[in-house]
């Protein structure tokens, strides 16, 4: 694969819900190692953009792009891309019968059919890494909301994938959990992981984003530095959003 | 779980604040129909061990708790089986297979498990062996190598009445655990299937690695509740003249004129069986509330 080519693309992309129009046209076109953060008022469709990504919501049109291939409906040609696409979710989704440890090689060893000892060695090293290793054998209910989301994040890694999608990751944390998840993610960031992030968290967008989008109504309004978008929109709809969010 | 801690909580005894009112609660919380309980069993069965004619009714009526016991198991263990393929074929997206399963369901469980087990032991087994049959001739008619002993033709009459009622009881009870199992499978949040999708595994993979588990936990207790009910169905295939202990029983009085001997002990063995089996049920429930894992 060409290095220079973008690792996403999305062309003019539709999604409907009966009448309701999530997305409404959208392109956007994102570099291997960017770190895009995604910002918008609630309901204008950054999660179900982010959710076609890796086609846990099927377009109703346009086309997706991932690492030069088209995603479709082919379920085998479909698991294989996902696999190589990490998600964290805002509500952790952890699988709750499981140990910290039990939730990050699961897929390794059904997907990826590694034997269960390499397994294990690749979840302590990315539970090591999100500094949560000491609660390996804890099941998600022995564990806070920022561990679980770190294990949530590890679980992610442990696939080693091409991109990492974030969907509102610390919106259901308590406050004082929040800046554990967003450090891990900071890491990532430095460490030059493809990440497409929604997110309401300035400081983190600022701190780690290579480009920023904003979206309403189903469309992307603007996008570019995150300084300029965030400091110095263009935009009317994008300075109402920012005045409502940073005055609160 | 969440819920069962609310309730526990709401449960809790309340604030109480002399020793007489803590003493007059006690009373009036204490499960008094249990030593009443025992006390009839107690009674009823020192009378079998003593009263030679009890003795003989349940020497008698015994022989059949295999027969009770063997269909039951047979016919869960099969229902489980048929029960969790209906219930995923009912949350299918495939609209045949959701139909077919959904068909299933609502015939039965809009029938009479009485007129059930007539249906299918007079009915549909002897149809299902005569289609059998045809299928059999059909093949030898095209020239397909078929068993000598095949040719002959199978008899209805060789497909013994109690595999009948195991298969009559199985397919009723299939349906009912299929509900159990869907609603099961549809109490686990959308998201596990989400979070396991997105990771790369088949809709397959996601069911029997994060769905189920899940799943089958919690739908346990219902499951047990329907396998104490299935003992106490089977005293229905007893009008197919299977010797379980009902119709051991009924021979018994017929013959001997000694109703009350014989259905006394009928009714105690049955108690005894399900009591002991709610039991258990209860017990593996708190053993899976105390590892509860949410």
């Amino acid at each position: 694969m060409n290095d220079a080519e973008p690792i996403i693309v999305i062309k003019n992309l539709h999604k409907h819900f009966g009448d309701v129009e999530a997305l409404n046209g959208v392109d956007l076109e994102i570099q291997r190692g960017q770190v895009v953060v995604i910002v918008g008022p609630s309901g204008s469709g950054k999660s179900t953009l982010l959710r076609c990504i890796n086609h846990l919501e099927i377009e109703t049109a346009g086309e997706i792009w991932v690492d030069g291939q088209r995603m479709t409906q082919d379920q085998r040609q479909l698991n294989a891309m996902r696999s190589e696409i990490g998600m964290v979710f805002q509500l952790f989704n952890l699988y709750p019968h499981l140990t910290a440890l039990e939730n990050i090689t699961l897929a390794q060893r059904v997907v990826r059919k590694l034997p269960a000892a390499e397994a294990e060695e690749i979840a302590m090293k990315q539970l090591t890494r999100v500094g949560v290793a000491e609660k390996a054998h804890c099941y998600p209910a022995q564990l806070s909301g920022g561990q679980q989301q770190r294990v949530a994040i590890a679980r992610a890694l442990a696939m080693n994938p091409k991109i990492m999608l974030f969907d509102e990751p610390t919106s259901a944390l308590d406050p004082e959990m929040i800046q554990e998840v967003l450090d891990v993610m900071l890491d990532l960031a430095r460490e030059g992981i493809t990440m497409v992030v929604v997110t309401h968290e300035m400081d983190f967008a600022r701190a780690a984003a290579d480009v920023a989008v904003f979206m309403d109504e189903g469309r992307i309004i603007e996008q570019g530095l995150p300084e300029v978008i965030f400091d110095h929109p263009n935009e009317e709809r994008t300075q109402l959003f920012l005045s409502k969010i940073l005055h609160k | 779980m969440a819920s069962k801690s609310i309730s526990t909580r709401l449960n809790a005894l309340p604030y109480i604040e002399s020793r007489k009112e803590q003493l007059r609660y006690n009373l009036r919380e204490f499960p008094w129909w249990l030593p009443a309980m025992a006390v009839i069993a107690l009674v009823t069965y020192s009378q079998i061990f003593t009263q030679s004619s009890y003795n003989q009714a349940f020497n008698f009526i015994k022989i059949g708790l295999t027969m009770t016991i063997t269909t039951t198991v047979w016919a869960f263990a099969t229902a489980l089986g048929i029960g969790l393929v209906t219930g995923l074929g009912r949350i299918s997206s495939n609209v045949v297979i959701k139909n077919l399963a959904t068909l299933y369901v609502e015939f039965i469980r809009g029938i009479p498990m009485l007129v059930l087990i007539f249906f299918i032991a007079f009915v549909g087994v002897p149809a299902v062996v005569g289609g059998f049959n045809q299928l059999v001739i059909t093949f030898a008619e095209l020239g397909a190598p078929v068993p000598a002993q095949f040719l002959s033709g199978m008899q209805s009459r060789s497909v013994p009445m109690n595999l009948r009622a195991i298969i009559a009881l199985s397919i009723t009870y299939g349906a009912f655990l299929a509900e159990i199992f869907r609603a099961g499978i549809q109490s686990i949040g959308r998201g596990q299937m989400e979070a396991a999708r997105s990771q790369g595994m088949s809709y397959w993979q996601a069911m029997r690695y994060v769905i189920l588990p899940q799943a089958v936990r919690n739908v346990l207790p219902a499951l047990g509740n329907d396998f104490v009910a299935m003992l106490k169905d089977t005293s229905l295939v007893s009008v197919l003249a299977v010797r379980d202990i009902t119709q051991v029983a009924k021979l018994y009085a017929a013959q001997s004129f000694r109703y009350p001997e014989a259905y006394t002990t009928l009714t105690i063995l049955y108690l005894t069986m399900t009591v002991v089996l709610s039991m258990l049920v209860k017990l593996v429930e708190r053993r899976l509330g105390r590892n509860e894992r949410r």
